[in-house]
């Protein structure tokens, strides 16, 4: 792995953080929880390079 | 004759120590220090006729003024060839020897060579502009090191054609040139696959970028009023791409301010990218770029907010020191920003 410290694994390539196969409403909040989890991870310690499933 | 003229410092001049690092430039023709040891390898082809003596600290923090100094003192000497160092692994000194070297290049436009250790921070600032042999880390291989200096001086002055870095012991300088070689690329290939499956030595033609390590800042604390800020590589820019980012190998990177906006509205965005299909994200920007979800997320408290501007680059086929030095710059941005965290959205 090259780069980022702090790794959340995304959707799919040409949309990190969207899904067109859900419904709008559903794809935001899919899309709030991912956001979520990299801010938990913002918050967490480490002394490596880490990915966050 | 091979009229030359070295550059040294304070130390291999014979001037002192860190104590004597001030001493502004001075030229003697007397054979100081390295000097001896430069005649006895140019023997009948040539002799140092005058030998600059700098100290460390005055070259290093003056550089542009030290430089002019340097040039004006070797003038009037008009020599065919520039030695400076070898500096080894001394990092002011590598400073003095690279510009001092670069400035002969330039001014003089006579051949000039340096010496420096592979970890001398000096290496990087100037291998692409001139030649610098490998040297170790200390003093001690002197005698080898001037024997390089001096045949690769004598061979760029003799306008020889300059084979490899391996050949001339010289750090490789960045430069492309076209060979014919008696094997097929193909064949080449094969042959180093081969060698390398059955656990034998073999050499690659290209070298691998080594990707360094960067410790991982501390956690962020107090999330509720951290500023956070989005940053992206899949290439979202305003309509028109008005600092018009390169769609692949980018060396520049855009601020788009997204003060008050609630979401990403996709007719005032494009994808500048050319390598991925981004018809999902020009459809909902907020897919590559969640304005949305932050911007919720600050009206509920989550965070304290979401910073007023999005930064945004094209990662695809760029170059790692470019991009280090976008990267650098961005950080600086937020910082004075006031942004504690990024969330960084990578295609």
């Amino acid at each position: 792995m090259v780069g980022s410290n702090r790794i959340v694994p995304a959707q799919k390539i040409v949309s990190p953080l969207g899904n067109p196969a859900l419904q709008p409403e559903d794809e935001k909040a899919m899309r709030k929880n991912l956001v979520r989890k990299a801010l938990e991870v913002l918050q967490a310690y480490l002394d490596e390079q880490k990915v966050f499933p | 004759m091979i009229r030359a003229v070295l550059y040294l410092n304070q130390f291999f001049g014979g001037l002192g120590g860190e104590d004597k690092a001030d001493l502004p430039a001075r030229l003697t023709e007397e054979a100081v220090g390295p000097t001896k040891a430069f005649n006895a390898v140019l023997g009948d082809r040539g002799r140092v006729v005058a030998t600059v003596i700098c100290g460390d600290n005055y070259f290093a923090e003056n550089i542009e003024k030290a430089t002019r100094e340097v040039r004006d003192l070797i003038a009037p000497y008009k020599p065919d060839l520039l030695f400076a160092g070898p500096a080894f692994n001394a990092g002011r000194y590598a400073i003095a020897c690279g510009a001092v070297c670069k400035m002969a290049q330039s001014e003089f436009h006579i051949p000039a060579v340096t010496g420096m250790y592979r970890e001398n921070p000096g290496l990087d600032l100037y291998r692409r502009d001139v030649y610098i042999i490998e040297t170790g880390d200390t003093a001690r291989f002197m005698a080898q090191v001037v024997g390089k200096m001096a045949a690769l001086g004598t061979k760029l002055l003799g306008g020889e054609k300059i084979g490899s870095p391996a050949e001339n012991g010289y750090f490789s300088r960045g430069l492309l040139a076209n060979e014919v070689a008696s094997k097929i690329g193909a064949k080449r290939v094969v042959d180093m696959l081969l060698h390398k499956l059955r656990g034998e030595p073999f050499e690659s033609e290209v070298a691998r970028p080594a990707y360094d390590r960067v410790r991982p800042a501390p956690p962020l604390k107090n999330i509720r009023s951290a500023r956070i800020a989005l940053v992206t590589d899949g290439g979202l820019v305003p309509k028109g791409n008005p600092d018009k980012i390169e769609m692949a190998t980018a060396t520049r990177y855009g601020r788009y301010d997204i003060t008050a906006k609630d979401t990403l509205d996709p007719s005032e965005y494009e994808v500048n990218h050319g390598g991925y299909d981004s018809v999902l994200v020009r459809q909902d920007p907020n897919r590559l770029v969640p304005v949305d979800v932050m911007r919720e997320m600050e009206r509920e408290g989550e965070i304290g907010a979401l910073h007023d501007r999005f930064y945004s680059t094209t990662g695809l086929t760029c170059i790692v020191s470019v991009m280090t030095e976008l990267g650098k710059k961005i950080a600086e941005n937020l910082k004075e920003e006031g942004v504690s965290g990024v969330i960084l959205t990578s295609t």
